[in-house]
């Protein structure tokens, strides 16, 4: 049975951070649910016929990890009733994952207010994981990878449109065409870009691709199709080695070069990166490690030919990847006066943005890829994650926090969870790796690739990740809240590239499961808390 | 005092746990006078059911668990080995392509209810439909019923937390084991395309794990879809508006399942737990050796997970219920038991005209961990025919 005027939309989005692989999904609609061995790939877009399969899928999933269109979320949550009885006109810059989430909670608790989102794409807000994903493989196409509508929500979309300065004392966001859209409170979600080739000609040649953007992913994915003699990446971060491994799917040959000593060391540290390495060389990829593209050449047509490396050899190929990490935007936020530059816009826990006197303002706040914030469980360090996890839980809490007063407020705290699925293998981790000194396999084993490693600083654990182990994902999230012991048997040192580095001492522990009774302690000499 | 857990287990709380199980949350972590914890808190099931120093290796018998029973890694291989011909990735539409035949038997059954007012939903229905789902896929011919259900039932019937009727339950045990063995070294002569014919010719699990996989699937597969089925028709009718709207709005019959799961679980508590370490949970330190009890269907009407949790809802935004367990032991057969439930209840609603309880409470099976009800005996005026 359909509802009037539904029947042609079933969007579908899976927290990945969530799912712990039951497969539940791809028993009850295998056709739009596809699993190898933990990795669960999906259509965005099932078709309409699908419908009440993914019903099904949805009401099973043990954790509830499937997110579908309002629509057909027969049972919405209730707006919160006695929500908030903020009045002000708000504005979100930036209309992706985190915009659009905060839009929604904005909705949701209760704010009635005039809302705008500014957007610098066109169309509606999509996913981007599966960007590097299903979209490569060719099994979902790229234009269908909108994101559900969780709640009809009432809000003036400008897309199309950058916006190019914040003026915070007039409240006003300035666009590119000239419009200035006054706000109360503003919202600060424009996320990263794709760091290009940093030659200019070179990075315009034929073939040479980045991807971040939905239309970067169709190009590449054309590419990729027309069967290239040799796929180029730059980079063996997760995006660097997400698209070797669909190249390899595509049975394509495919050169991986990268500064590091491994793979996803940056991330995940040396050892990790050592079975990162040899997950890649299994699959047949051209590893090079230690070693950087020192240019790329062109044909007379100005198509990609090959690739000079700094160990002196050549790499011939027609298609490359630059996977270089990625750049922020905020240069539209220059003269604003905020702390924002190119490692984010500083915030505080809760996500106020703060400016360059490091004084906390009251009206700006931020979320996603674009923010940095202190961690109370990493020694208030500030961070910035490009993690999907973090960017709709810190959206959430910023959505929150604007339309409620300071005895309302709550921190972001939650632990940092990221997903990415390679080779077949689905890598998750929770916690900071790189805020570690040592590292121990606590269950599984490196060489079937399917293990638990914990990570530990200073005798704590801080980390942890798992390859096809999902499930056991949540322990470890909890041993990190509670600031638990690191089990030292087996412990090596981690080899993480000094990201975040400790300095002061500062444990703290994290209690509460809801965001609204999160909270941090102290943990005291003895095991106390304050 | 009497402590409400030894309460729950008594057969005269059988109809109606529900008050003693909310009592029993106030002690998130209750040690009982035998050195058991009984866990019954929503938040410190799952903490438990993902923790890695919690073994399911509680041995009550002398013989080599099947997966249930074991841990990482056997567990995760026999487990691997089993859903090769069961799910994903291997074979990820192998239960949904039942669902024809689900319906076929189904309507079968209900065809059989015509012609007369008054029917037991268990035994005419709620039973015959899973067993002839798991025969199916185990490649157990449907003849052989009578001889191993009588073994099956005697084996629930002695499940209990408690260590007792050990002799007994090794004995019939040990038949279910003869049973099956016969059968594999048959299908070995004479392949079929049913699971057991499978596992032999993946070449991957001796004899042994063969068989022990297969009685796990056949106890697992029918006595506890049964319960789902009776508890389901057992709710719908004790709450006409459910009834009716279930009626009315057939989809509804998605979100029934999953709320009946959480509100009336057929597994009721898992005892098959024991700690590895000392582990603390809920400001208890388990000592290292412990037996565990998981009060599943305590935790799932925990007040602290979900609102209204006494009340049968089927508005529930996300239902996330421990009807399956969790954690590397989450339910194999959740699929199957899904799908048949929602399958036959939507038929039963359908086609049941003025369907009434003849008893309430019915009478229950005896067995306080897979808890149901034996007979749930129906009046009707009609049965309307299959579409
Ligand atoms: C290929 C790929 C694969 C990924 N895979 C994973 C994964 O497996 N797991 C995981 O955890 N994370 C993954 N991520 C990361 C995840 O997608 C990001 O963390 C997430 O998209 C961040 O959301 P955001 O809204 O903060 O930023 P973005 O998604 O970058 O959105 C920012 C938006 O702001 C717009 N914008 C920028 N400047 C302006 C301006 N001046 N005016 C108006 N609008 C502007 C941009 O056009 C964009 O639409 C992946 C990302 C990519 C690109
Ligand atoms: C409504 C019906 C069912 C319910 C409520 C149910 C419930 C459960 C629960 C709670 C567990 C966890 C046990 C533990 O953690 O120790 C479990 C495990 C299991 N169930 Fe079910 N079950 C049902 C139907 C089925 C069916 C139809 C099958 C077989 C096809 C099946 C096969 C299994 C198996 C093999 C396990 C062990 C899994 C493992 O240890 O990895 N179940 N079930
Ligand atoms: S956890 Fe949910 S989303 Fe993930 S595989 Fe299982 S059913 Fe699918």
């Amino acid at each position: 049975m359909s509802r009037p005027g539904t029947a042609d939309l079933v969007r579908v989005v899976v927290d990945l951070t969530r799912c712990q692989g039951y497969g539940q999904c791809v028993f009850l609609a295998p056709e739009v649910f596809r699993m190898r061995e933990e990795v669960l790939l999906y259509d965005l877009d099932p078709p309409a016929g699908r419908r009440d399969h993914v019903l099904r899928a949805a009401a099973a999933c043990p954790v509830q990890a499937i997110h579908l269109d309002w629509r057909e979320s027969r049972n919405l949550p209730e707006t919160k009733p006695g929500g908030s009885t903020y009045e002000g006109r708000i504005v979100i810059v930036g209309g992706s994952l985190a915009g659009a989430r905060a839009a929604g909670t904005l909705r949701r608790e209760g704010f009635t207010g005039p809302l705008t989102v500014i957007s610098e794409e066109e169309g509606e807000p999509y996913d981007r994981p599966p960007l590097s994903k299903q979209v490569l493989t060719g099994q979902v196409a790229p234009e269908n990878t909108r994101l559900p509508r969780l709640r009809e929500v009432e809000v003036e979309w400008l897309a199309g449109t950058p916006a190019t300065g914040l003026d915070v004392a007039a409240k006003k966001v300035l666009l590119a065409d000239g419009r200035e859209i006054p706000f109360d409170r503003v919202l600060l979600a424009t996320g990263t870009r794709a760091r290009p080739w940093p030659d200019e000609a070179e990075a315009k040649l034929k073939g040479v691709h980045t991807l971040r953007s939905a239309q970067d992913a169709a190009g590449l994915r054309e590419a990729l199709a027309a069967g290239p003699k040799r796929v180029l990446i730059l980079g063996a971060g997760f995006t660097g080695s997400e698209i070797a491994s669909v190249c390899r799917e595509l049975d394509l040959p495919v050169t991986v070069v990268e500064r590091g000593s491994a793979p996803l060391v940056s991330a995940l540290g040396g050892v990790i990166g050592d079975v990162a390495a040899e997950l890649q060389r299994a699959h047949g990829v051209d590893l090079r490690c230690d070693t950087t593209v020192t240019s790329l050449e062109g044909d007379a047509d100005g198509r990609l030919r090959k690739a000079h490396l700094s160990d002196g050899s050549t790499v011939e190929a027609d298609v490359a990847v630059v996977a270089l990490g990625s750049v922020r935007n905020v240069e539209w936020l220059e003269g604003s006066g905020l702390a924002a530059g190119v490692w984010g816009v500083t915030c505080d826990a809760g996500c106020r943005a703060v400016d360059i006197n490091g004084l906390v303002l009251d009206d700006v706040f931020v979320a996603g890829d674009i923010a940095r914030f202190p961690h109370p469980l990493y020694q208030y360090q500030f961070m910035t994650l490009e993690h999907w996890g973090n960017a709709v839980a810190q959206a959430e809490i910023a959505a929150h926090n604007m339309i409620s007063d300071q005895a309302h407020r709550w921190p972001h705290v939650s632990v940092p969870v990221f997903w990415s699925s390679q080779f077949g293998v689905n890598i998750k981790s929770v916690g900071v790796p790189t805020f570690a000194d040592e590292i121990a396999v606590t269950q599984g084993s490196t060489a079937g690739h399917r293990f638990v490693a914990a990570y530990g600083y200073q005798g704590r654990i801080t980390a942890a990740v798992t390859f096809d182990q999902g499930m056991w994902l949540e322990h470890y999230q909890r041993l990190i809240e509670q600031a638990a012991p690191f089990p030292s048997e087996n412990a090596t040192p981690v080899r993480v590239p000094e990201k975040l580095s400790a300095t002061a001492e500062a444990t703290v522990v994290v209690t509460g499961h809801d965001p609204a009774e999160r909270r941090v302690s102290l943990l005291l000499p003895g095991g106390r808390t304050s | 005092m009497s402590c409400p857990f030894h309460l729950v287990l008594d057969p005269s709380s059988r109809a109606n746990p529900y008050p003693l199980l909310n009592e029993l949350r106030d002690t998130p972590v209750a040690l009982q006078d035998d050195g058991t914890y009984v866990v019954s808190t929503y938040r410190e099931i799952v903490a438990l059911l993902h923790d890695p120093r919690i073994s399911s290796g509680r041995r009550t018998l002398d013989r080599t668990p099947a997966f249930i029973g074991l841990d990482p890694p056997e567990h995760d291989r026999l487990r691997r080995l089993a859903m090769r011909h069961f799910g994903p990735p291997h074979a990820p539409d192998k239960i949904d392509r039942l669902r024809p035949d689900m319906l076929a038997i189904t309507t079968e059954l209900i065809d059989n209810l015509a012609g007369k007012q008054r029917a037991d939903l268990v035994d005419e229905v709620a039973y015959p439909l899973p067993v002839a789902m798991i025969c199916r896929l185990l490649g157990v011919p449907r003849e052989d019923e009578s001889q191993f259900h009588a073994w099956a039932d005697r084996l629930i019937e002695l499940l209990s937390p408690r260590d007792e009727h050990r002799a007994e339950r090794q004995e019939v045990a040990d038949k279910l084991d003869d049973y099956l063995g016969g059968l594999v070294d048959e299908r070995r002569h004479k392949p079929g395309d049913d699971m057991l014919s499978g596992f032999i010719a993946d070449g991957e699990m001796t004899r042994d794990e063969i068989v022990r996989t297969g009685v796990l699937l056949l106890i697992a597969g029918h006595e506890t879809t049964i319960n789902l089925i009776a508890n389901g028709m057992l709710t719908f009718l004790r709450r006409p508006d459910v009834l009716v709207r279930v009626h009315d709005d057939p989809e509804l019959i998605v979100p029934a399942v999953e709320e009946l799961l959480r509100y009336e679980p057929p597994v009721q508590m898992i005892s098959s737990r024991v700690a590895l370490e000392d582990v603390t949970v809920g400001g208890v330190t388990i000592p290292a050796g412990s037996p565990i009890v998981l009060a599943l269907a305590a935790g799932s009407r925990d007040p602290d997970h979900v609102t209204d949790p006494d009340t049968f809802s089927l508005d529930r935004p996300r239902n996330e219920h421990l009807g399956f367990g969790g954690g590397i032991h989450y339910c194999f057969g959740a699929p199957l038991a899904r799908l048949e439930a929602q399958i036959v209840l939507t038929e039963l609603v359908r086609r049941l005209y003025n369907p009434r309880l003849v008893a309430d409470p019915p009478p229950y099976r005896p067995s306080p961990i897979l808890r149901g009800p034996r007979h749930l005996w129906v009046d009707y005026d009609e049965v309307f025919p299959a579409r």
